[in-house]
């Protein structure tokens, strides 16, 4: 919504300066529990990164694409396999290539784009979800022969050194998001943005002012696809530590879709927004029945409670705020600022 | 106006080229067999009842409908089975009669997108912010920024342009035309549902462009007023044919013309 030009405000650079302070330095130092790291950070930052993915297609590009679990089980499986079987290829290497491979396949299943639109769009992506996870089922060279069906990741190793506790696992994936995320808002912000976003907004348009429209759905689908498979990767080097197909089922890819939704389609901080609810909310629950309630309510009542909650924000949300949290979020600063000026 | 003042670009040759021809929806013949030609830095117009085949002859000229039979061409070169964004990349841009705005995008934003065929950078440059993206960056802000001066919409500029009044989405559009710096700009409608001062404005940004820059200016419009200022030549269309071509002031006095818009029924 704001202007996509790539200058940055001192807003911004104190903005950032804030943040990475915050996750860098303060979070590691005060939050004393793994089980903040392994269950919440980690996760959190795994999912928000496949949700700036989804972010990229849907929101930005305006192709209607679910799927996105699917490329995270490429990225993942092709982390395994790159790790295990060539030499000495640094963890961050085996990375960038799991991402790339990953975007290899988005491209192929983005050419639907170019033909289809709208929920048949998301139908025929369906079909990379589905597809993706058979090939890894039915071929036993990507599970390494493995009999038992699920593989235990290998330790992560950078320059020697293994990152296995919860806080240096943590301390990796924040390094990998944190740069991402900014290649992420660079783009959207600059002319790659645009163009992404023209070819949402008016296709015909976008078209006439000399935008491809094939070169620019693809490059969506692409990188898009290159942010699920590294986010795929790291979910489950550090939160899963194993490798399973059926992590990556079709729920995740909901999941996802969700969050980029509720979070704010068309936004980057909305994914982290949305990652952060959607992660959080059930939590959330649970604490409520077990220190308020007093385990009054029956977990399952809870767990349903989850699912009716989301309903119903998803709906809310699609009428009255389809720009999402992240929009909220700046209304209320904005509003907040307003009051201290007067 | 423009034939008495000393022009800084006079008319020169043929720029534009349509030869033929014919277009059909099904069995609806939009255009039939129709042929006129543009000269570089002119101001031609078409004009003609609604349903005549104004709209779809742009559609021919940018590439969005492929006609079924002749052929354009433009600088020489014959424009067939290519893509609005080759023809964009050969110099032709537009506006659209029912605004094709980016409408979640800023009006900056908008026009921005105009200058999509003067940026070398690809999506790596960006993401990296490499000098190269930077450079190219601030050239094509300041340019915006310019025709934004220019346009006089500074006031709105970052404002989405779905929020805008029809007026403005309608500057923000020719402004985006504007940014591709094309040597043809197709118009279509720019002044349809607007008032006498905003039409006058537009026009007053039409000439200046054409004069400015030279650029070859190809509109559609109802006005016969706002035709008879503006244009240096007219095209008419009716039912797809052409039933008048000529200088603004012989086109008026036309009998078929004069039929047409008045509705007496062909064939008398």
């Amino acid at each position: 919504m704001s202007t996509a030009i790539s200058t940055y405000s001192k807003s911004d650079y104190i903005n950032f300066i804030v943040l990475m302070v915050l996750g860098f330095l303060v979070i590691p130092m005060t939050v004393n529990s793994d089980y903040w790291f392994t269950s919440i950070l980690i996760p959190w930052l795994c999912l928000a990164l496949a949700t700036i993915g989804q972010q990229v297609i849907m929101g930005y590009t305006g192709q209607l694409a679910l799927g996105a679990a699917g490329f995270m089980a490429a990225g993942a499986f092709a982390c395994f396999n790159l790790i295990l079987r060539v030499d000495g290829l640094p963890f961050f290497g085996a990375l960038i290539i799991s991402g790339l491979i990953a975007a290899a396949i988005g491209i192929v299943f983005g050419l639907p784009s170019l033909r289809i639109r709208g929920i048949y769009l998301m139908v025929a992506t369906l079909a990379s979800q589905f597809f993706i996870i058979w090939v890894i089922d039915k071929f036993g060279w990507f599970k390494n022969y493995d009999s038992s069906g699920i593989i235990t990741a290998q330790d992560i190793v950078i320059f020697g050194r293994p990152y296995t506790t919860p806080v240096d696992m943590y301390l990796v994936i924040l390094v990998v998001v944190t740069v991402m995320t900014i290649l992420a808002i660079n783009m959207a912000r600059g002319s790659t943005g645009r163009n992404w976003m023209a070819v949402r907004d008016m296709d015909v348009a976008a078209e006439s002012m000399g935008v491809s429209l094939l070169k620019t759905k693809l490059q969506a689908f692409a990188i898009s696809s290159f942010f699920c498979g590294v986010a795929g990767a790291l979910f489950a080097f550090t939160y899963l530590k194993s490798l399973e197909p059926v992590a990556f089922d079709i729920k995740l890819s909901f999941k996802i879709l969700f969050m980029c939704i509720l979070g704010g389609l068309g936004t980057i901080n909305g994914a982290f927004i949305g990652a952060g609810f959607i992660l959080l909310f059930p939590v959330l629950l649970n604490y409520l029945g077990n220190n308020v309630f007093h385990g009054a309510i029956d977990a399952t009542i809870i767990s349903a409670m989850e699912q009716v909650v989301f309903g119903v924000l998803m709906i809310v949300f699609m009428i009255y705020e389809p720009l999402g949290m992240a929009r909220l979020w700046e209304n209320t600063k904005q509003r907040l600022f307003k009051k201290k000026n007067k | 106006m423009s034939t008495i003042e000393e022009r800084k670009f006079k008319i020169g040759d043929p720029i534009l080229e349509v030869n033929n021809i014919s277009l059909s929806f099904g069995g609806v013949n939009a255009i039939t067999d129709t042929s006129f030609n543009v000269l570089e830095h002119e101001v031609r117009a078409i004009i003609g009842p609604n349903g005549a085949g104004k709209s779809s002859m742009l559609n021919c000229i940018n590439g969005i409908y492929k006609p079924q039979k002749g052929s354009i061409a433009f600088k020489g070169d014959t424009l067939s089975k290519i893509t609005p964004n080759i023809i964009a990349q050969m110099g032709i841009s537009r506006t659209f009669q029912n605004l094709a705005l980016f409408k979640r995008m800023s009006a900056i934003d908008n026009i921005l997108v105009g200058r999509k065929l003067h940026s070398k950078a690809n999506f790596l440059d960006v993401a990296l912010q490499l000098p190269k993206a930077r450079r190219e960056e601030k050239v094509n802000l300041k340019k915006c920024e310019e025709i934004v001066e220019f346009l006089e919409i500074e006031k709105i500029k970052d404002t989405p342009v779905g929020k805008l009044p029809y007026g403005l989405q309608k500057r923000v559009e020719l402004g985006r035309a504007l940014a591709t710096e094309a040597s043809l700009l197709l118009l279509d409608e720019p002044m349809a549902g607007m008032n006498v001062e905003e039409k006058r404005e537009m026009c007053r940004f039409i000439l200046e462009v054409n004069e400015e820059y030279g650029t070859t200016m190809v509109l559609i419009e109802h006005d016969m007023g706002v035709v008879m200022d503006i244009s240096d030549r007219v095209v008419v269309l009716d039912y797809g044919k052409i039933i008048g071509d000529g200088p603004p002031e012989e086109v008026r006095t036309n009998q078929n013309v004069i039929d047409a818009y008045l509705g007496v029924s062909h064939g008398e």
